[in-house]
């Protein structure tokens, strides 16, 4: 029987289809053992403050404009579409509760989560895989710095407590946009919108999205540290970091989402 | 040609029947290999004998596959990673590519291992060290530069300027002269010199050019195919009859031409 062989296109040995299984067994071990060391140098001393404030800065202040952008954008688009649906049942007034359990309870952590994914993970990709292909990490490494400590743990920390803190202001800001074109069109009063808006909004939601933007912000962080760190062949392989880390962190998010969404629904 | 160091003298790094394979590539075959205190040792070798692996093991970036390593006296395998970081602060390595931290200036790059190293320097006592290892490299105007701003022979310079600033007491040079021009080669391989007797160090300099081998070993190492062929000073390697060593001569001697 014709085995399924074909070249791998990295160091050129033919591989069979069972290799392959065993490479994909072997990554997904080497994943597990880099999140085990992340959660044992997480939370013993000595803790790297400064550089995760530095990375919490890089994240969250450097994320600001487009996320204020997007979430604004996201509002008035998403309030524009929902009108001529309710306005057919004379129900505009429902506008406000319809729009913040939509970006409370997913568009705010979802549109933040793949944004950061697209921003701050490719970041975290390309950046960690430069380091490791100009041997950046080596030098660290043998001038007496814990390189997984300082480079790996502050960005993971960053983007894990950071994403809660975006997530909530996209909220903020498109529930703003929001507000504009109901005001406009409804001629509703800042207090009305405010009072209807949180009206329908439970503890459990906001928990809920804190939650999952902690969880998205873990993934975006782990998974761009990951392939940045294991970065290798030059340059393709950073352009390679970078690429996989957006794809990969999207991918898991819409799994998580699914996920938690289930979890949360089943709670309600 | 400089001269050879009395053996008599401490030895600082140690190999033993040291093995280490890739895969199915053998890249280190029972190699041996004695650094005495104050001593230049070149390991000479063409590109993918395992020269840059051999120094890897040393600072212990790489592990072992079998045989002993002991540096200042320490085996490394004994060593937990605590003690693996105190003994890193007495190795530098000075990388091919010189490593410099791209976002970061020259003097953050500089500052870096010792704001890790040595927490309680005052802001006065950092830059004061600074300057003066930027001076002993000869680059103290390019202070407050970025890395991208330099030259390939500045680089190099930094790079080991940056390994100097924690005063090892050994220094690993990975292709020092490296697409480097013959001008810029000349003084890298005087700046390791001078290294050598400023600050006391033992070296290992891995390369493949004759010239800064000459210039910079005390002693020198053939690396053929994962062993070290033959070692002593610059003339009694190449007065072997091996056509191996003798093709490497040639071909050096060459393109030089």
């Amino acid at each position: 029987m014709a085995k399924d062989i074909r070249m791998d296109q990295q160091d050129g040995q033919a591989k069979t289809f069972g290799d392959r299984i065993m490479d994909f067994f072997a990554s997904l071990f080497d994943i597990y053992k880099f999140i085990a060391r992340f959660c044992k140098e997480a939370f013993t001393a000595p803790f790297e403050f400064r550089e995760t404030i530095r990375q919490c800065f890089n994240v969250g202040y450097k994320s600001l404009a487009i996320i204020t952008l997007t979430g604004f954008i996201t509002g008035i688009v998403f309030t524009k579409q929902s009108r001529p649906s309710l306005s057919e049942f004379g129900a505009t007034s429902w506008l406000p509760s319809l729009i913040s359990i939509a970006l409370i309870r997913a568009l705010a952590p979802l549109i933040t989560a793949l944004i950061a994914a697209g921003k701050i993970g490719s970041n975290i990709g390309a950046e960690l895989g430069s380091m490791n292909v100009t041997e950046q990490i080596d030098a660290m490494e043998v001038s007496g710095t814990n390189p997984f400590r300082f480079l790996v743990v502050s960005r993971v920390l960053a983007t894990t407590f950071m994403l809660p803190v975006l997530m909530v202001y996209a909220g903020f800001i498109g529930l703003m946009g929001a507000f504009l074109n109901v005001h406009q069109n409804e001629l509703t009063s800042f207090t009305t919108f405010i009072h209807d808006a949180f009206t329908r909004i439970s503890f459990l939601d906001i928990f809920a999205s804190v939650f999952k933007s902690l969880a998205y912000g873990f993934t975006i962080g782990i998974t761009g540290c990951f392939l940045g760190y294991k970065a290798s062949q030059g340059t393709v392989g950073v352009g390679r970091a970078a690429n996989s880390t957006v794809v990969a962190s999207m991918f898991l998010i819409f799994i998580e989402e699914m996920v938690i969404v289930q979890i949360v629904n089943y709670m309600r | 040609m400089k001269e050879t160091i009395s053996h008599n003298k401490e030895k600082v790094i140690s190999i033993e029947n040291l093995s280490k394979s890739f895969g199915k590539i053998n890249v280190l075959n029972e190699v041996n290999l004695e650094v005495y205190k104050g001593e230049n040792v070149v390991v000479l070798g063409r590109s993918g004998s395992g020269k840059s692996v051999l120094i890897k093991i040393i600072s212990g970036l790489i592990k072992k596959d079998s045989g002993h390593v002991a540096v200042l006296g320490k085996e490394m395998e004994s060593l937990d990673s605590k003690q693996l970081q105190e003994l890193r602060l007495h190795i530098g390595f000075s990388f091919q590519g010189s490593a410099l931290y791209d976002g970061m200036s020259v003097r953050e790059n500089l500052e870096f291992p010792l704001i890790r190293n040595k927490r309680n320097l005052s802001k006065k006592e950092l830059t004061e060290s600074v300057e003066q290892v930027l001076h002993d490299v000869g680059l103290l105007q390019t202070i407050d530069q970025m890395p991208s701003e330099l030259s390939g022979g500045q680089k190099k310079r930094i790079g080991i300027a940056r390994t100097l600033i924690l005063k090892p007491e050994i220094m690993l040079y990975d292709e020092p002269t490296g697409g480097i021009d013959p001008i810029t080669c000349v003084e890298l391989n005087n700046l390791i010199n001078k290294v050598q007797e400023q600050y006391n160090t033992s070296s290992i300099i891995i390369t493949h050019d004759l010239t800064c081998a000459k210039t910079t070993g005390n002693r020198i190492a053939m690396l053929i195919d994962g062993k070290i062929e033959r070692q002593g000073n610059f003339d009694e390697v190449f007065a072997s009859e091996d056509p191996r060593i003798r093709a490497f001569y040639n071909y050096n001697f060459i393109t030089r031409s």
